[in-house]
């Protein structure tokens, strides 16, 4: 069997009948993907629901939670939000540079929520407010924690995708895989505004 | 293959915005999020009518967010996006509301330790 | 940094486990040194281990589910001989805590590995050849889902060896699954062995979804799809729906255990009952994620062999709809007696009862398919015959446990026991063996032996009904399940019948490994050289047997739900076509089996405590996955050239057959 070609995109008819890949096959089964994800956390935020006031004891969300530190995680993330819009913006008019530049930006926006939260994890842990208190806490620490490590693998997707930018240009692939982390990243602030209104503003009432 | 929006046939399951729209969404974002703080912190909403409206608040703001961040419309290439997502939050919500339903009952039931006995008797 | 691990993991005083090891490695050492022998590696490597092709990943998947049912099976042989001895004052062969082990991991390999490997093979194999399409929508994620399912089974197998198994029971309950109550190793293993392949499971669903979606050919419209592929497309929505119910629930009790958390413990405001709740979630549909993909699969098996087209496609169609979305309605049904109350109970009961309809719409279809068919009794037909017999059955009593009142008296009895093997045996494994008997000559160019075949089924059919008639009897009669030894002697002839009916069971599954091996000595006789053995009605008999790796030499055009025997009435069938492309296939990659093997590892030291080597093992995940998408090489073109010498020799074939 000779199957010595490799792949030489030009040099083939084109089989106008077959599944060709625009990518959109890729971005379909990452939003299936991401479906699977959304019930992920649905899981958790039915968990919370269910555990939320079985404090054992212990120190319930009124007690523990700093609105305002929040609302500043909150316009951390929401920024990365629009600044990833920007860098998607710059992809589609095929400026390299651009995406860079605001990608960059993005995750310093996105590092600096994840420094906060775990800022916020450290302090409850030390005073005795950690995961194994109860299970509110239990809950708690696994539902935001949870979103905490999407946001960092996010993160570091990002960077892996900030390198091939640089070194391979805006080709098919490249913008398949950003076109995909876009989804990503607006998906993990749409789950932020489930953690902050049910769980952070919820508990304050 | 260059681009992916290059290809003759590309389906656009997923359409991009413009700067306004990013704009639109991130400024009623801001200000959806700054409203339902202010309806916990500033105290100028009764406390019954809390929950309700974060609720209802963040509500708009995921929409808003999917229409101008992730711009999911009701294009016809579209329907499939719109169509597994609908089905995906409404499975989220029937397990959501079951699990609520069941272990509401269960714990009336059967955690005596949250009830008086004056309520147990009552209860039979 | 070897955590918990030590020497004393290994059960070095307990004869049976050790004697097992001793022949399971003498075993794997012959196998290794067959290879070896014949000089096999390069070729393992290059066209099975690294292969992306869904033909191939279907064939190991299904070589993964056989080789779990011999485990599986010996669970169960243990289990039924020990409560044929135990009466009385006997205390039989196997200590209380062993036993509990045995029957843990009978259930849990019985469902994750061999049930789901089958429907999953199945789907692999069947399902692009089905639509017309060339292999699945990402190739790469399939072998990735393939070998994390092998993995998950490998940390499930050394368990044997390396501490020991969960002994909870395969759902695992808490509070007796958590640390406090089972602070060994077992639960941890089951824990991760179970995240690892639901990662696969998982991925596997995401992949059929998007091939189903969007590679059928031309003119295939859904309604136009036939009835194996739409139940694979609802088993796999089933799929994404809730195996990320599964990962959370398993990863909370995990987090308990290894973190000290509180989600199902006694104390500190945990709750065991949302465990049960979210177990069950993902567990009912489980159960029809198994079933469904095997109703599709009868309903090929079935028109083919009554010279009949479907009746009621659409019917059939809403009804698999129909079954899907009821599943999440019905989950209670598996816990009526842990007091939810009446309200919530006739909910979920009534909805059960409702579920048993769309089921019942499919068997008739089926009956009305082979009404005034001409039949052909094949052993296959045998095994649907068998099924529907069996099945509904299983169905009815499935109804009668759905009254709320009825299951307070037989719930966790060997009533429910018998009920639940009566729809898995008489629905997945006789549809899984219908399935491989159908579609086995597709793949590999042979049919099976018949004579092995019939005597398969026939050792299966009695074995059944022998081994779980007798459990209804004593379900009834108040034995509960899962018991080690029972002071009941009037309990122990029904036992022992059961025990006669696994042996039949045995001889069953001993056939089945005659037939593969006859059938292979026989191969040159019963080649296939039509690529239609069975006179089939759907496209996947259009091509040749084997199928070539590139599946279609064009992809067809569809206009009908038939398409193979329209184009046979048509004399479309068998014309080599004037001209032929260049194809577009992937290439090999190591990357899904390095990938899993670091996973086995990281999974291993969470399970031993073993920070390190847990570390090293997800960051080798990562490493190989990155390395994967720097990879610029991963595809490449069949010239247009071999395709058509491959498509002529296939042509020279099927005019030396007319």
């Amino acid at each position: 069997m000779d199957l010595t070609v490799s792949a030489r995109p030009g040099a083939h008819i084109h089989d106008a009948h077959a599944s060709h890949d625009d990518g959109s096959k890729t971005v379909l089964g990452f939003w299936v993907y991401l479906m699977s994800d959304c019930i992920i956390f649905g899981t958790l935020f039915a968990t919370f629901g269910v555990l939320v006031d079985n404090i054992a004891g212990g120190p319930t969300g009124r007690e523990l939670f700093d609105l305002p530190y929040v609302g500043g995680e909150t316009l951390l993330l929401l920024m990365s939000s629009f600044t990833f819009g920007l860098a998607a913006l710059n992809m589609y008019a095929g400026r390299k540079a651009g995406v860079l530049a605001w990608l960059a930006v993005t995750f310093l926006f996105g590092a600096g929520f994840i420094g906060m939260e775990v800022h916020e994890f450290a302090h409850l842990i030390a005073e005795g407010a950690g995961p194994d208190r109860s299970a509110f806490l239990s809950a708690y620490f696994t539902l935001v924690g949870t979103h905490g490590v999407h946001v960092t693998a996010g993160l570091i997707w990002m960077a892996v995708m900030t390198h091939q930018v640089w070194r391979y240009g805006l080709d098919g692939t490249v913008k398949r895989r950003l076109t995909c982390l876009s989804l990503f990243w607006h998906f993990l602030d749409l789950v932020w505004i489930c953690v902050f209104t049910f769980v952070y503003l919820r508990g304050a009432i | 293959m260059s681009g992916a929006n290059s290809h003759p046939s590309a389906r656009h399951d997923f359409g991009h915005g413009d700067l306004k729209t990013y704009g639109w969404g991130f400024g009623l974002s801001l200000l959806l999020t700054a409203l339902s703080f202010a309806a916990i912190m500033s105290g100028m909403i009764p406390r019954g009518m809390m929950f309700p409206a974060i609720t209802v608040l963040a509500v708009v703001q995921l929409l808003t967010q999917v229409v101008f961040f992730l711009h999911l419309g009701t294009a016809p290439e579209q329907r499939s996006t719109i169509t597994i997502l609908v089905l995906t939050l409404l499975l989220i919500g029937v397990i959501v509301f079951l699990s609520l339903w069941v272990m509401h009952n269960a714990n009336v039931n059967m955690m005596p330790t949250l009830m008086t006995p004056d309520q147990a008797m009552a209860r039979s | 940094m070897f955590g918990k691990l030590t020497l004393d993991a290994v059960p070095w005083d307990q004869p049976i486990i050790m004697g097992t090891g001793v022949v399971v490695a003498l075993g794997g050492l012959a196998v290794l040194g067959l290879i070896t022998y014949f000089g096999k590696w390069k070729y393992l490597w290059t066209e099975w281990l690294t292969s992306v092709d869904h033909k191939k990943i279907g064939v190991m998947y299904f070589i993964l589910g056989i080789v779990m049912l011999l485990r599986g099976f010996a669970d169960a042989i243990m289990m039924r001989t020990q409560q044929a001895m135990a009466a009385n004052d006997a205390a039989g062969y196997l200590p209380p805590h062993h036993y509990d082990q045995i029957f843990t991991a009978h259930g849990t390999i019985m469902i994750f590995f061999v049930a789901t490997p089958f429907i999953l093979g199945l789907m692999n194999v069947v399902t692009p050849l089905q639509i017309g399409a060339r292999d699945v929508a990402f190739p790469f994620v399939n072998s990735l889902g393939l070998w994390l399912s092998v993995m998950g089974g490998a940390l499930v197998m050394i368990s044997m060896w390396v501490g020991d198994f969960s002994a909870t029971g395969w759902v695992a309950y808490p509070p007796l699954s958590e640390l406090k109550f089972s602070p060994t190793t077992g639960v941890d293993y089951y824990i991760w062995a179970l995240e690892l392949s639901g990662l696969g499971t998982t991925l596997a669903g995401v992949n059929f979804i998007v091939t189903i979606l969007r590679m059928r050919a031309p003119g295939m419209k859904l309604m136009m799809m036939p009835v194996f592929t739409w139940t694979a497309l609802i088993t796999n929505i089933l799929i994404v729906a809730v195996f990320p119910v599964l990962t959370v629930t398993l990863a909370l009790l995990g987090l308990d255990r290894t973190l000290g958390m509180h989600f199902f413990t006694n104390e500190r405001g945990g709750n065991a009952m949302m465990y049960i709740n979210l177990i069950w979630v993902w567990g009912h549909p489980e159960v029809y994620i198994l079933i469904l993909p095997l109703f599709g699969a009868f309903s090929e098996i079935i028109p083919t062999f009554s010279s009949k087209p479907l009746f009621g496609y659409t019917s059939m169609v809403y009804a698999t709809c129909a079954i899907g979305l009821l599943s999440f309605f019905v989950y209670l049904h598996h816990f009526f007696t842990m007091g939810s109350g009446a309200n919530v109970n006739a909910f979920f009961g009534i909805m059960t009862t409702i579920i048993s309809i769309p089921t019942g719409v499919k068997l008739f279809n089926w009956l009305f398919t082979m009404y005034r068919g001409r039949i052909r009794f094949h052993s296959a037909t045998l095994w649907t015959i068998g099924f529907m017999i069996t099945f509904a059955v299983g169905g009815m009593t499935g109804v009668l446990l759905a009254v709320p009142g009825a299951d307070f008296v037989l719930h966790n009895s060997l009533f429910l026991v018998a009920h639940f093997h009566n729809v898995i045996i008489g629905g997945v494994v006789f549809g899984s063996f219908a399935g491989m008997t159908f579609w086995f000559p597709k793949v590999f160019g042979f049919t099976l032996n018949e004579f092995w075949g019939k005597v398969s089924f026939w050792c299966w059919l009695v074995g059944y009904w022998l081994a779980f008639t007798p459990l209804y009897i004593l379900g009834f009669k108040g034995m509960a399940r899962r018991m080690n030894h029972y002071d009941h002697a009037d309990w122990q002839p029904y036992l022992l019948v059961a025990l006669v009916g696994a042996c039949f069971i045995g001889a069953g599954i001993l056939s089945t490994l005659i037939q593969l091996a006859v059938s292979i000595r026989d191969r040159k006789k019963n080649r296939d050289l039509t690529g239609d053995p069975w006179d089939a009605r759907s496209l996947e008999w259009s091509t040749a047997s084997p199928t070539p790796f590139y599946n279609y030499a064009h992809v067809p055009q569809i206009t009908s739900i038939e398409q193979h025997w329209e184009d046979k009435q048509t004399g479309r069938a068998g014309v080599m076509p004037a001209t032929f492309e260049d194809i577009h296939m992937p290439r090999n990659t190591g990357a899904g089996l390095i990938m899993s093997v670091f996973g086995f590892l990281l999974c291993f030291s969470i399970v031993w405590h073993m920070w390190l080597f847990a570390a090293a093992g997800l960051l080798g995940m990562i490493g190989t996955f990155l390395a994967r998408a720097y990879n610029r090489d991963i595809d490449y073109y069949v010239p247009a050239a071999t395709v058509e010498r491959m498509e002529a020799e296939r042509h020279a074939l099927l005019q030396k057959a007319a």
